[in-house]
């Protein structure tokens, strides 16, 4: 298969160099006022979430009893929470598990969801059945009873969070793959391929795969933000990642037991949510706009 | 003229699909071609004509495998195929191009022109698909090379013919099957297309199945005609004969249909009477006796079969029109 694969020349001389096109997306990405917030926003994630360990003041788990539940000072810039550990050092450290978790989960979710939806929607008619009944029966088991059943046979932890989003991501990314594949394959250049004999590799990746790649990737990008507040809420529930790990959820779990005697981390814990929610939803709905060849050059005509 | 062995021959091709029907119905039968055979000797023109739903473009989609044929034969290059499956059908369209109705729309949305002409030797692994080579493919089609980095939605209709043409020609076929190839251009590029065709058939030697409903292009450019009415081949022969001489009726009424670049000319009687009928409902006997002039009570309880007619036409009609055009029509009605 990989032998196949790569035997799929795509690359041409028609095509510019690839770090061209990918400025001239970015460009048009900036181009509009929300794309560009969406960019500033994403980029702001990304380096905290990379340079996490460097940015922190503080060891995320390092208590002081002393200093428990202190408001914002210049020793600690959000305050601290009920044990005393600085809550910005947590927030720091809580991007990155939030984006380790999504990015991962979201990455293992689209590469099982694309063949997957591909076969149902190319393959014989008997597979996409049993692969239709498989998606759906997975997509009817509730969310929060799911995840419960996977933490009480796993134990809870961040690959147990990846795994409870992947399976219930991959169901509804498959079924958009499989339905843009259907319609896709009785239009006439899947049927010209077919007659000039191209494999159903060819027709599957080359072909179906870039024309189904926009609108999976604009669904990412808002599942992004789906996901870490789904990070979140099964921290904050306890079913998450353990309780000493930094994490947004845990933040906000930890200052939800103390809200009455202050709304400080209830706040820190949420405002990264809303940010990266944010961020990552404008910044998805801008690339899709700027992948799609027809609004591309309408806009630059 | 030597008689050539046929690239594509077809004996009493059938189509039937099935629609409706679900859990509780059984869904019924349509018959969208019916025992239709042709012949496609190489370097010749065959025109498939008819009306919107005679069959037609179904009847050429058959050729090449995308909607297989439920009965009949095909012969490829002196070869019968084994079935109707997709492995059998790739000889055949290793050697046959087709050009779709609407050319824009085989085209990969997400590919440069570039590519999209360079596909078929991609595909067949021989041919160069360096950017010259590919701009000379263009050039043969009459397409500016400055539009290969263009996506198709940036193609005009006469642009998107050219391309569609060139990609035919990537690798070199013997069969070129065209779906209504001058639909949607104006009469000027028309022209371009059709002595683009006649230029690919002297330069390759390429068999040609062209299905139009545009008489002007099929007596221009067709060696033969074939006439489809309701699926079934109702006349077929030499095209000039036929335009000289039709012998069915309905071919009669389809020639006097075109219009006529004469002011003053007055078209006598409508040349056919009524609609097509369904063809979920047949009619019984001959399926044109309905809007027939000509029509007896024989045409209305037996299907007539394909006989030798005159000046090597085959017609499918019980009292077909002799040679004297128009005088027996006239005291018959």
């Amino acid at each position: 298969m990989s032998e196949a694969v790569s035997n799929m020349h795509v690359a041409t001389g028609f095509n510019q160099p690839r770090s061209f096109r990918i400025a001239r997306t970015l460009r048009q990405i900036l181009s509009t006022p929300l794309g560009a917030i969406g960019v500033v926003l994403v980029t702001l994630i990304v380096l905290v979430a990379a340079l996490a360990p460097w940015i922190a003041p503080y060891s995320p788990t390092a208590i002081s009893v002393t200093d428990r539940l202190a408001g914002p000072s210049a020793a600690h810039w959000l305050g601290t929470d009920q044990l005393g550990r600085d809550l910005f050092t947590r927030v720091i450290l809580g991007t990155r598990t939030a984006m380790t978790v999504a990015l991962v989960s979201l990455t293992a979710a689209l590469a099982a969801a694309i063949p997957l939806g591909l076969i149902a929607g190319y393959g014989p008619r008997w597979l996409d059945g049993l692969l239709v009944l498989v998606f759906d029966s997975l997509s009817s088991l509730p969310m929060i009873m799911f995840g419960l059943a996977i933490v009480v046979l796993l134990g809870p932890g961040v690959s147990t969070v990846i795994l409870v989003i992947v399976a219930y991501s991959v169901p509804s990314y498959a079924r958009l793959v499989r339905a843009q594949t259907l319609s896709l394959k009785a239009r006439d250049f899947i049927r010209a391929e077919q007659v000039m004999n191209a494999s159903n590799l060819r027709i599957l990746f080359v072909h179906l795969l870039p024309n189904v790649v926009g609108p999976l990737l604009i669904l990412a990008c808002l599942d992004l933000s789906t996901v870490i507040t789904l990070e979140a809420g099964l921290s904050f529930l306890g079913l998450g990642v353990k309780p000493q790990v930094p994490s947004w959820g845990n933040i906000l779990s930890d200052g939800f037991s103390v809200i009455r005697n202050t709304p400080v981390p209830v706040l820190v814990g949420s405002i990264p949510i809303v940010l990266a929610t944010i961020g990552f939803t404008f910044f998805g709905e801008a690339l899709r706009d700027a992948l799609d060849p027809k609004l591309a050059t309408e806009k630059s005509a | 003229m030597t008689k050539r062995t046929p690239i594509l021959e077809a004996h009493g091709l059938g189509i039937t699909v099935g629609t409706g029907g679900g859990v509780f119905s059984a869904g019924r039968k349509l018959d969208i071609v019916v025992d239709v055979s042709l012949s496609l000797r190489p370097g010749k023109i065959v025109c498939v004509v008819g009306e919107s739903g005679s069959g037609k473009t179904t009847l050429g989609m058959a050729l090449v495998g995308l909607t297989p044929p439920t009965t009949g034969e095909i012969i490829f290059d002196g070869t019968p195929l084994r079935d109707f499956s997709k492995t059998s059908f790739r000889p055949v369209r290793e050697e046959t191009a087709l050009l779709f109705q609407d050319p824009a729309s085989s085209f990969n949305p997400r590919q440069r022109i570039g590519d999209i002409l360079a596909e078929p030797r991609r595909i067949a692994g021989n041919g160069a698909t360096t950017s010259e080579a590919i701009a000379s493919l263009a050039q043969l089609a009459g397409l500016p090379s400055s539009l290969l980095a263009r996506f198709p939605h940036a193609l005009s209709g006469g642009q998107a013919r050219r391309a569609a043409v060139a990609r035919a020609l990537a690798v070199v076929p013997r069969l070129i099957v065209a779906d209504e190839p001058t639909a949607g251009l104006d009469v000027s590029v028309q022209g371009g297309v059709m002595n683009l065709f006649l230029d690919i058939r002297e330069k390759h030697d390429t068999a040609f199945l062209i299905i139009t409903h545009n008489l002007a292009v099929a007596r221009h450019i067709s060696d033969e005609l074939v006439i489809m009415y309701l699926g079934r081949v109702v006349e077929s022969g030499p095209t000039a004969e036929i335009f000289r001489n039709p012998q069915h009726p309905y071919t009669k009424a389809l020639l006097d249909s075109e219009p006529v670049p004469d002011p003053r000319h007055r078209r006598s009687e409508p040349p056919v009477i009524g609609e097509v009928p369904s063809i979920f409902a047949r009619p019984s006997g001959c399926e044109f006796h309905e809007r027939c002039r000509f029509a007896q009570d024989l045409c209305r309880s037996q299907a007539p079969q394909e006989t030798a007619g005159a000046n090597s036409q085959r017609v499918r009609c019980h009292f077909p029109i002799g040679e004297a055009v128009g005088e027996p029509a006239l005291a018959i009605a």
